[in-house]
């Protein structure tokens, strides 16, 4: 049997959690003794197989097809059907990210498997798989077993080191019967400028109520731009519309685990910490001494963010 | 029409976790709330109720607490209200709630327009449950949605993806699921809360959707639940601001080794 990798491309480039999803499907395809394949869906894509032959697959299917150009759940659910009906494996991985959030659990209705989503660790012991979740925003983690013979998860990116390995990388067409979707985009929007997407970026700069304003975000920017980071915001600031929603860290926002986490005039509410706590390194910039993210913070910088960030801009651009 | 808006009786956000001594979450004490993607979602249907016309039914999966989450729904002002209550469903995983969901959907309540669902539920955040309820009632689907705009038989909706949001267009029946942005909630008024009590509500076992224990069975089982490694404070600085800045960079660098 297999552990098949739904690879992820977005415009003919695949996305940095389907290498995290295949390395870690590498290493649990050698504990259990399985075979490593990617499943690779989209029109004109065929040329991303060999990037992915370099984590160790020892076959990439390729369903290279013009109806499949634009992502909709129900049509490409419909090929990942399909492909699971011949394959029959064990463990089909997706990325946790907006992509496989949707197609892994209508996948999951369509082969009728279960399904364990956002996992931050998966093992393999006695013969079965055992799936990390952080429930109730990560106040705690969730341990699951799933009745097989195909199991499914999403894997929350960040968390999965990337690491090449050698397989036997063979390409094979995948050709099911396409089903068109019901469904038409008809515009898109992408953020400007060159920020790290969110959920994917090493390096977060958020900004919350403290900022005092709308404008108090070109600070966090500055600090963002000096640190190559994404950058979030509390909902306090949100809901001000100092920020939009997608910026969100938390419980009702974005969950995020880059390396470092930088909090200015955030408070710490419990909400919050459910988004980032699971970050490597915090940094929290707060006035006020007794503030809840110095008891998460793992460096603590008491003063005013007004003063203290610009000199953190003017420190860091020294640097370069 | 016929609007559905699917919710989840869910904690509080603020509550503390407790893993009790069988080794699973307990509820004891915890305060319930409707899941807050829900309120979004009942909120739409009945913004969508009040342009076009027609009934908002808001349904959902639980135990007889979950009555509590209807009525708060009706109190807002939808029309009526279903309930799943079965043993056999106490702790079902997200493809058993959507089989019984479906179930529901396409006999007994069938003949809906659209279906509002949350983008995922506060407590175990699996995020499922719409997307395997718009397979099994092989439906056009939008997750995530921020905006929504029903004219002339087709849906509009924009939802968000990885690093920007999407416009799209759906024939109806379609299921859409909500994210905050979508609208603003509103507070049930003192006599929406006192009609939602005579409002209908009507509670059904698994027998009367036509469905057995086995046809609800788990696929995933919740094996056991710890609490995460507590975070501890680290070090605070405190100081002149250049000090302080220089210092942070130094720990950053060499300690953390992050920039
Ligand atoms: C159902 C529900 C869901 C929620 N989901 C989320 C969520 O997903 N994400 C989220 O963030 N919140 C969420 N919240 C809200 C949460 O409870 C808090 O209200 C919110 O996080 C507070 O945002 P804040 O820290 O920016 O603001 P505040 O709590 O007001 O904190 C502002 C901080 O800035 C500091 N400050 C002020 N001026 C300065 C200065 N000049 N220099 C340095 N520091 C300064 C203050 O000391 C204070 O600590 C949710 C709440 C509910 C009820
Ligand atoms: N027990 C349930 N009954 C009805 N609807 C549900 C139930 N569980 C989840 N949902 C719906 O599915 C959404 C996502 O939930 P989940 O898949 O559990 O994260 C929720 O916001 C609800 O709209």
């Amino acid at each position: 049997m297999s552990i098949v990798v739904c690879a992820e491309q977005r415009d003919g480039s695949l996305r940095k959690i389907t290498f995290e999803a295949l390395s870690e499907g590498k290493r649990l395809a050698e504990a259990s003794g399985e075979t490593l394949k990617a499943l690779l869906i989209g029109s004109g894509i065929a040329g991303l197989a060999d990037e992915l032959k370099k984590y160790g697959v020892d076959e990439v299917a390729v369903v290279d097809n013009e109806a499949l150009a634009a992502y909709a759940a129900d049509s490409y659910a419909a090929v990942l059907g399909a492909y699971i009906a011949q394959e029959n494996p064990a463990l089909v991985l997706f990325g946790h990210s907006a992509v496989g959030k949707e197609l892994a659990p209508r996948t999951a209705a369509k082969v009728d498997c279960g399904l364990v989503s956002d996992c931050i660790a998966i093992s393999f012991a006695d013969g079965d798989y055992l799936f990390s979740h952080p429930v109730y925003a990560g106040k705690a983690i969730g341990k699951y077993k799933v009745a097989g013979p195909v199991r499914m998860a999403t894997l929350r990116p960040n968390v999965f080191a990337v690491a090449e390995s050698e397989g036997a990388g063979a390409v094979v067409d995948f050709a099911p019967e396409i089903t068109a979707s019901k469904v038409t985009i008809t515009g898109a929007e992408m953020a400007s400028g060159d920020r790290p997407e969110l959920t994917e970026a090493d390096i977060i700069c958020s900004g919350g109520r403290g900022l005092g304003g709308p404008e108090g975000f070109a600070l966090i920017e500055g600090l963002a731009d000096a640190l190559g980071a994404a950058v979030g915001s509390s909902r306090a600031a949100v809901d001000a519309g100092w920020r939009e929603h997608a910026a969100q860290v938390g419980q009702t926002g974005k969950v995020v685990s880059p390396n470092l986490y930088v909090a200015s005039g955030i408070s710490g509410a419990i909400q919050h910490l459910a988004g980032m706590g699971s970050s490597k390194y915090i940094v929290g910039i707060n006035k006020d001494g007794e503030a809840n993210i110095f008891n998460v913070a793992d460096y603590g910088v008491e003063g005013d963010l007004n003063k203290v960030i610009p000199a953190l801009i003017e420190k860091l651009k020294e640097l370069q | 029409m016929k609007i559905v808006a699917c919710i989840k009786q869910t904690f509080d956000t603020e509550a503390k976790i407790v893993i009790g001594g069988d080794g699973q979450i307990s509820d004891e004490g915890v305060n319930l709330i409707v899941n807050p993607y829900d309120e979004f979602a009942v909120e739409e249907a009945i913004r969508t109720k009040e342009k076009d016309g027609g009934e908002v039914v808001v349904v959902t999966v639980g135990g007889d607490k979950a009555q509590e989450a209807l009525r708060y729904c009706l109190a807002m002002g939808a029309d009526r209200a279903v309930l799943i209550n079965d043993p056999a469903l106490v702790g079902a995983d997200s493809g058993a709630v959507s089989v019984a969901l479906a179930k529901l959907l396409s006999e007994k309540e069938a003949g809906f327009d659209i279906i509002f669902a949350g983008k995922e539920a506060v407590d175990y955040g699996a995020a499922q449950v719409p997307s395997r309820l718009a397979e099994k009632l092989d439906l056009a689907q939008a997750n995530v949605v921020t905006a929504f705009e029903l004219s002339d038989g087709k849906a509009t909706a924009t939802r968000e993806i990885d690093g920007g949001s999407e416009t799209l267009e759906l024939a109806l029946p379609a299921l859409i699921s909500a994210q905050k942005g979508l609208n603003e909630v509103r507070y049930p008024s003192l006599p929406g809360i006192m009609k939602a009590k005579r409002k209908p509500l009507e509670v059904l076992a698994l027998a009367d959707l036509g469905l057995s224990a086995d046809d609800v069975a788990s696929k995933i089982e919740l094996v056991s639940a710890e609490l995460p490694p507590a975070r501890k404070a680290g070090q605070r600085l405190t100081g002149e601001v250049d000090e302080v800045v220089a210092k942070l960079v130094q720990l950053l660098q060499e300690e953390a080794k992050v920039i």
